[in-house]
């Protein structure tokens, strides 16, 4: 991939864009995987993923844009879609969207006590699943509506 | 003129003050069937602590489907009209 004259901004903001992008990336899959505990959940911890890409695109320049995968971001998205509506049909047995794993004893089956309490990862049966699949999907869609406009921006120009 | 901006001022002023008056109060529904039933059996059915997303995926998850639809369809949407077309 070759380098155009147009390289984005001083090495200052690129080397705290690569230290940020670690914690905001956690920070992201943090709110996604804790959804059913805490406020959050798939589309605001997508969301702050794809902060990331916008960043990454201004800090590094329109080059940036064209490196990224979009082949890739386009499979994660559609793939997001696809798993979710899957996960509603698998409870098809009893009603469309039917939490087949709650209570169930097996992956995220867990009972949980009624009323407050410390809160238990492994409860809340396909809920935590759907999080994280349409974390995947925000995170995808977002990225490719900011990469596509920067990439026609510099067409333009 | 004046005097029919002015009345229809203070005529709209009043209704903003007697609809203020009458306000429902804050945090005292009338209906609270559904509040009640999600808060007393949300966490034993779906097991999630959080009952906003024990509602948005699992009681009205169909309303999410769309939802994640209509993002996938936005995104769609920008990458058809934004794309490079082969001269």
């Amino acid at each position: 991939m070759k380098r155009s004259s147009e390289s984005g901004m001083s090495v200052i903001v690129r080397t705290v864009t690569c230290v940020a992008a670690i914690p905001v990336i956690i920070f992201g899959l943090y709110v996604i995987m804790h959804g059913h505990l805490t406020p959050g959940g798939g589309f605001a911890g997508g969301a702050i993923i794809a902060t990331m890409t916008a960043l990454f695109i201004v800090a590094e320049g329109g080059d940036a844009a064209d490196r990224l995968g979009r082949g890739m971001l386009l499979t994660a998205e559609s793939a997001g879609l696809v798993l979710f509506a899957l996960l509603a049909f698998l409870g098809l047995r009893t009603t469309f969207f039917y939490n087949f794993l709650a209570n169930s004893g097996s992956i995220f089956g867990t009972q949980v006590p009624f009323g407050p309490n410390p809160g238990y990862l492994e409860t809340a049966g396909v809920i935590p699943l759907m999080n994280l699949v349409v974390g995947l999907e925000v995170f995808a869609a977002l990225s490719l509506v900011v990469i596509f406009m920067f990439s026609y921006r510099r067409e333009e120009q | 003129m004046i005097r029919v901006k002015i009345l229809t001022l203070v005529l709209l002023f009043a209704f903003l003050v007697a609809c203020a008056v009458q306000t429902h109060p804050f945090g005292k529904p009338d209906q609270t069937f559904m509040d009640d039933y999600f808060i007393q059996n949300g966490q034993a059915e779906t097991g999630s602590n959080n009952i906003v997303s024990s509602v948005v995926f699992d009681y009205r998850g169909f309303d999410t489907l769309g939802e994640a639809s209509i993002l996938f369809a936005a995104a769609m949407g920008v990458f058809l009209v934004l794309r490079r077309v082969e001269k």
